[in-house]
């Protein structure tokens, strides 16, 4: 897919932003997907991890990697896109680990939250800050 | 103020706000010195740094490939082709070299044989000099086989199947040093393009060397100025999510300089690629690379 | 995209139980369906939606991807054998194609 340069600019950088959502929106769609992967159960610490770059060089690749030792499901949200849902990964019995590590979109900086639903039945919560950064060249 | 200090002036202005921001770094040293080593798949040695080649005549003490200019999340995607998301497209461009097209019944295996031995060597030396003395990319010499040997339609300088081919063959080449003539019949092609990197266009009144001899390892805005080598192309673009052609990012980067670009394919941008290869004379091929 | 090109790194062989990393790459646009066009129509969401890997029929992930999955999406993760067999990934298309791989790997 090939966009001119004016429609790439009238996409917004990163070709993500645009359909844009309210804040509060953005907020409520974010806390109801919480809330439908957890049933409404509060979500404790500890237990899962993120790794992704501080600042992220380009927003439209960001490598992210999320751990939860024992979990049944881990799913992924980017708050700050137009829409926070990213992946959810449900491990089966011959996952090697309860790890995964894929590359994600970011409209702006955010914390990107990964949220586990382990062996037990609870639920284990982490975020982490991604800066996305301007890019000095159009090209 | 006379009309040529007006100018001077504008000119200062015009790149102090390109170059504003953080803290000025020192230009031409080595961006990431604690980084000591690309090795592709565990395998292919990468020549990151290399003295510069003696017609740049100290203009930069050293080359740096570019990929030491970018963060390790993206350096690391470039270490392995099982993480390098250029490689499906070069799988691709693989099957299409083995793949019968055209008129004559031919694909490009039935005259080059294997891609691997085939094509070896060849982007360390593109563009390059034809039999009829005019400067040719790897793209006006594949575009020839298919037309005049194979009876195929050419393939569009900056549409899929080209850049599927030649990320192909590039990797064909990955770890040989760049080493593309200058002298003979290149040598009017490369004073062309030599002369193009010093002409500043648009009305940023910017040269390539302004932004990749002079503030190489400066920010401009968020990305880290690399010296502008060309020995990973083609390159995947995080910021496009797809192979980029050496002519795709020149024309990118002219425009940049709110000027009216060059075609991608013609005469200029071809002196432009001969004369940038040649800076990098030295680095290794590293196409296809990734980079912000 | 028309014909999307999977790309798997698999150990040839592994111990029984013992974790190893398995990377998939695949060819994909994932147009988002958030981004307009120049008229400002919606540009219709055409992604990967979902990513299953198994190994003899059992599940080793089974993965739901959204658009803020980037272009071309790359796949970690650890899995383990318990016997000789093959692995099989599939990655499903919101146009209902589904792109295959498989490959083979034996017990240490």
């Amino acid at each position: 897919m090939t966009f001119t340069r004016r429609e790439a600019l009238v996409l917004g950088a990163g070709g993500l932003a645009t359909i844009t959502l309210a804040p509060a929106a953005m907020a409520a769609a974010f806390e109801d997907a919480i809330a439908a992967f957890t049933g409404g159960a509060a979500a404790g610490e500890g237990g899962i991890e993120i790794s992704a770059p501080e600042i992220a060089e380009n927003g439209n690749v960001v490598p992210v990697e999320v751990s939860a030792p024992g979990a049944e499901e881990i799913v992924v949200f980017a708050p700050g896109n137009p829409a926070p849902a990213v992946c959810n990964v449900k491990f089966g019995p011959l996952a090697g680990s309860q790890r995964l590590s894929t590359r994600i979109r970011l409209a702006k900086t955010q914390d990107v939250t990964a949220l586990a639903r382990m062996g037990d039945g609870s639920f284990v919560q982490v975020a982490r800050t991604v800066k996305v950064t301007v890019g000095g060249c159009g090209g | 103020m006379t009309l040529r200090a007006k100018m001077a002036a504008g000119l200062a202005m015009a790149t102090a706000l390109v170059f504003a921001g953080s803290a000025q770094a020192e230009p031409n040293i080595d961006p990431n010195p604690d980084v000591t080593e690309l090795v592709i798949n565990g395998e292919i040695p990468i020549t990151i740094r290399a003295p510069a080649p003696d017609h740049l005549d100290g203009a930069l003490p050293e080359i740096y490939s570019g990929w030491l200019y970018r963060d390790a999340s993206t350096r690391e995607m470039e270490m392995d082709d099982f993480e390098n998301p250029a490689m499906p497209f070069v799988d691709a461009g693989i099957e299409a070299w083995n793949a019968v097209d055209g008129s004559e019944g031919k694909s490009c295996a039935d005259c080059h044989g294997a891609i691997e031995e085939g094509m070896a060597g060849v982007r360390a030396v593109m563009p390059k000099v034809n039999e009829a003395g005019a400067l040719w990319s790897m793209e006006d010499y594949i575009n020839d086989c298919r037309v005049n040997r194979m009876g195929a339609e050419a393939y569009d300088w900056d549409k899929q199947p080209m850049k599927n081919i030649t990320a192909a063959i590039a990797a064909q080449s990955r770890g040989m040093p760049v080493n593309v003539a200058i002298d003979g019949a290149a040598a009017p092609y490369w004073e062309q393009g030599r002369e193009m990197y010093y002409t500043r266009y648009g009305k940023l009144q910017l040269s390539c060397a302004s932004c990749h001899q002079e503030n190489n390892n400066n920010f401009i805005r968020g990305d880290h100025l690399s010296q502008g080598q060309i020995n990973g192309f083609p390159v995947y673009r995080l910021k496009q999510s797809a192979l980029v052609t050496i002519h795709n990012r020149f024309y990118g980067c002219v425009r940049d300089t709110q000027a009216e670009s060059f075609a991608k394919g013609g005469d200029e941008l071809r002196a432009l690629e001969l004369y940038v290869a040649s800076r990098g004379n030295g680095l290794s091929v590293e196409g296809p690379s990734v980079r912000p | 995209m028309a014909d999307a090109k999977p790309r798997v790194k698999v150990p040839s062989s592994a111990a029984a139980g013992e974790a190893f990393t398995i990377k998939t790459l695949i060819s994909h646009d994932m147009e988002s369906g958030q981004r307009k066009d120049g008229d400002g129509n919606p540009i219709p969401r055409k992604i990967i939606n979902r990513f299953t890997c198994d190994f003899n029929g059992t599940s080793v992930i089974d993965m739901t991807l959204e658009g803020a999955i980037s272009a071309n999406p790359y796949i970690e993760f650890d899995a383990m054998i318990d016997a000789d067999g093959e692995f099989t990934f599939n990655w499903y298309d919101d146009d209902g194609s589904v792109y295959s791989a498989t490959s083979a790997i034996s017990l240490a």
